[in-house]
């Protein structure tokens, strides 16, 4: 059995050590907020929080997650209300299909704790292991830009 | 008078006795449940009449509460917002109270599918006829019950009022939560876009906190009790056959359900891993069969001629006579370009989960035509249609590429052999080699030129990537355009504006390469050419916003530009590159595209689209290819394939221009075709290396 710490609940598995993180938030836990992609970490889509860092969950291997805090986009904030990041995502229309959202939403909140205050070229060197193929990345950046200005005032 | 005590009188009544029972009321209630709409028994698809009743399209809850049916599917052009807006304007009712059910063949009235940039011009509009006949309703009834004649009825803000100062009501109230068979007409009088108030307004994405907050379920997310995950054994190549499968080792394995049914093997499991484990331990022998490779494609393309027409659509235009025009122009331009496949690369791959209930399949799954799937499935499974239902959750993009039920016939196979449902969720490297790709396409353009900059002949043969936008927008005397079908090697479909991205990237380059023939700039080079008032107007927005006049011609950097028209929409584009000839490398640093497809329905929404069609045409204009060999696909990975991402992203600015006085066109479509050429274009300005090919520079710029 393998202990999981997500969105601050305790959770006990029995699936192999190897098997990615992915898999048992969304099949075995019912967490779906993180998606599939691509499978080989070069899309982004399943982007949750270890630590507070951004860790692509396909392949991370539940191993390595044991005993750390993985947090994904529904616990990011508390039942109802919503994260900055979000709130920002929202107000710049940065979606479309919204397939990639919540992955990019996670990167962007690791980003922000990492650089309250990032520009643009260190936004687009961060975020480009996120593919959104509707093709939004203009208006990500500046709702990153944004939860960012929001988050400096509010801290 | 619909008083409440008539509800119990409705009940046995037959449609016709219930009309003379209410005299000369326009209004027909009958107690059938509002959930129950289904399609005329037996009715076939393609031959489908739209429905003429309102309560096909739209109905009032007691609660007020407002629920739209349209067999159309949100794929992230945010239709669900705009079409809420539609129905919003009409109905004068809140947006808030408006929920659109969509691309549920139970509930919602047949629909061909969610492509060809069509739900503005044609859904919208239905949508608002049926909204307004309901206002009609209203105001009958309002009249009706307050004994005033209908122009003292006033409908705002989802509530309906009379002349007394008491005289309020609800929308429920005055329907009851009855469904309401009055027939639409055509001429239900449609608020226009000078008044709108809702429509030509920006809107956010009406359940946009759904997908924030991942809470949004899209088809790969769904889970229903006792389902389990199914897997299917590919071939290793197109063209191969299975000659035998030794299943053994895999039916051993616990909990697993193996299936073969002809060429058809899969795995069911209680986990993905182990389906996939399953289907990695069958034994398969395959017979393969030579293909054709990418080295021989174009070549192959113009050998091998289809016999049907494809597409649809007479292909060939003929005006004047090529040879005159030939024989008046003072130069004559031969040249051929050619274009890649490319691969919708959706970042939801195709997924479904079917069930089977008492004979009866349902099916959820995401696809760009639900009723078309329905019927897949119908066949494969020898059903009528009325057993088979298909719901399309809001889904994880499509772009032309999610036409098929691949899927959904694959996790119907498993369901049905398992005894239980299964979903299918295909991986990406399944996405990228057995959904369908943009078609590839050869096209030869022999044109003729005046010094003066008159293009006197224009002649132009589509080789297989199609014939949308394959006529020029140009006023040329002299025409010959003709679309051949051929046989492609690879399995190809719809994409996002079809073969409008092939026709104007050689169009658009061939008007380049014919502007400096004749030493002319290639804007006033296209307005000579351009009668049309509105390609002019885009051409001209465009220019003036990028500042196209005053542009510095520094070593490095170019400039180009490109225009056309499609499905109703008109799109200029100009781009600056920043060409390094050290290195190659070729970066495209500045977007400025004006688009213009009448009246603009959701401002903010229209832009994103014309944005992100900027982006994801970068990727087909610079490097996006499929590489195949032997029938095999070679890059079937994000980390082979590459996609624009936001190192690739240029500065962009779009410029609407908002023709009120024009019905409104698509705009998720349309807005790609012109970044490819104007970006050839800019490399051309950048250096004078003409590239004919896309991608442009798959590696760099060679030269």
């Amino acid at each position: 059995m393998i202990e999981l710490q997500v969105n601050g609940k305790t959770y006990r598995t029995s699936a192999p050590a190897e098997r990615p993180l992915l898999n048992v938030l969304r099949d075995e836990l019912g967490l779906t907020g993180a998606k599939y992609g691509c499978g080989e970490g070069q899309c982004g889509a399943c982007t949750v929080l270890l630590d507070g860092r951004a860790v692509r969950s396909c392949v991370t291997p539940l191993r390595a997650v044991a005993g750390r805090a993985v947090t994904t986009i529904e616990g990011l904030a508390p039942a109802g209300g919503l994260h900055p990041v979000q709130e920002a995502f929202l107000e710049a229309g940065a979606l479309q299909c919204g397939y990639c959202t919540p992955g990019m939403i996670l990167s962007a909140v690791a980003l922000l704790s990492r650089n309250p205050d990032p520009g643009v070229a260190e936004i687009v060197r961060f975020m480009d292991g996120n593919i959104c193929r509707c093709g939004v990345y203009p208006r990500i950046i500046a709702a990153i830009r944004s939860a960012a200005a929001r988050m400096r005032r509010s801290a | 008078m619909m008083a409440p005590g008539r509800a119990a009188s409705e009940t046995l009544m037959d449609r016709r006795d219930f009309f003379r029972a209410l005299g000369g009321v326009v209004v027909v209630l009958t107690v059938e449940p509002a959930e129950g709409l289904q399609q005329a028994p037996g009715a076939r698809s393609g031959a489908q009449q739209t429905p003429r009743e309102i309560a096909a399209w739209l109905h009032i809850g007691e609660d007020s509460a407002i629920t739209v049916f349209t067999g159309k599917v949100e794929v992230g052009q945010n239709i669900r917002t705009s079409l809420a807006q539609a129905v919003a304007e009409e109905l004068r009712a809140p947006i808030e109270r408006i929920r659109l059910v969509m691309g549920d063949t139970d509930r919602t009235p047949f629909d061909m599918g969610t492509f060809g940039s069509r739900t503005t011009p044609f859904m919208a509009p239905q949508l608002r006829r049926a909204a307004a006949a309901m206002r009609e309703v209203l105001t009958d009834l309002a009249a009706e019950r307050w004994g005033c004649s209908r122009e003292r009825i006033v409908i705002g803000d989802g509530m309906v009022k009379g002349p007394g100062a008491a005289q309020t009501a609800s929308f429920g109230e005055l329907t009851q939560g009855k469904r309401i068979l009055k027939e639409i007409s055509d001429a239900a009088p449609l608020t226009p876009a000078g008044r709108w108030s809702v429509l030509g307004a920006s809107r956010p994405k009406v359940d946009g906190a759904a997908f924030v907050t991942g809470r949004h379920q899209f088809p790969s997310d769904l889970r229903l009790p006792g389902m389990l995950y199914g897997k299917v054994l590919r071939p290793p190549a197109f063209g191969a056959s299975l000659v035998s499968a030794d299943l053994s080792e895999a039916q051993r394995m616990p909990g697993v359900i193996v299936v073969r049914e002809g060429n058809f093997v899969g795995a069911a499991a209680p986990d993905e891993f182990t389906a996939s484990q399953a289907v990695a331990a069958i034994r398969a022998e395959w017979k393969l069969t030579p293909q054709p490779g990418a080295g021989e494609l174009f070549e192959y393309l113009k050998k091998n001629p289809a016999e049907t027409q494809g597409f649809g659509g007479a292909p060939r235009h003929e005006a004047g006579s090529i040879e005159q025009g030939l024989a008046a122009a003072d130069h004559q331009l031969r040249q051929t370009y050619t274009v890649a496949y490319i691969a919708h690369a959706p970042l939801e791959p195709r997924a479904a989960v079917a069930q089977w209930e008492e004979g009866k399949l349902t099916v959820w799954t995401g696809t760009q035509r639900p009723f078309g799937v329905r019927s897949e499935l119908a066949q494969a499974f020898g059903l009528p249609e009325s057993q088979v239902r298909v719901l399309v959750p809001d889904t994880g993009s499509g772009y032309g590429g999610k036409h098929t039920g691949d899927a959904a016939i694959e996790a119907a196979r498993l369901a049905r052999a398992a005894g239980r449902p299964v979903k299918v969720v295909w991986t990406r490297e399944e996405e990228f080699t057995w959904a369908y790709f943009r078609p590839a396409g050869l096209i030869e353009v022999t044109s003729g030129v005046r010094r003066d900059g008159t293009v006197t002949a224009w002649e132009f043969h589509n080789y297989n990537s199609g014939p949308a936008a394959i006529r020029t927008p140009y006023s040329i005397e002299h025409q010959r355009i003709e679309f051949h079908p051929a046989r492609s090697p690879l399995r190809q479909g719809s994409y996002r504006a079809l073969a409008a991205t092939a026709n104007h990237f050689a169009r658009e380059t061939h008007m380049d390469e014919l502007a400096a023939l004749v030493g002319m700039d290639p804007l006033e080079f296209r307005l000579r050419n351009a009668k049309d008032p509105r390609l002019r107007a885009v051409l001209e927005a465009a220019a003036e916003k990028f500042g196209w006049s005053r542009r510095k011609k520094d070593p490095g950097v170019g400039y180009g530009l490109a225009a056309g028209f499609e499905k109703g929409g008109y799109v200029a584009t100009c781009a600056e590159v920043a060409v390094d000839r050290a290195t190659g490398s070729v970066r495209v640093v500045r977007v400025v595209e004006a688009f213009e497809c009448g009246a603009v329905v959701n401002p903010d929404h229209l832009r994103n689209q014309v944005e992100g069609s900027i982006i994801m045409g970068l990727g087909g204009a610079l490097f996006e290819a499929v590489e195949f060999e032997d029938g095999r696909i070679l890059n079937p990975r994000f980390s082979a394939y590459r996609v624009p991402r936001f190192s690739d992203l240029p500065q962009i600015e779009v410029v609407l221009l908002d023709r009120k006085d024009l019905p409104p066109a698509g705009g998720g479509e349309t807005p790609i075709v012109g970044i490819a050429p104007a970006a050839g274009n800019a490399i051309f300005d950048a250096t004078g290396v003409r590239l004919r090919s896309l991608p442009l520079v798959p590696h760099g710029l060679k030269t």
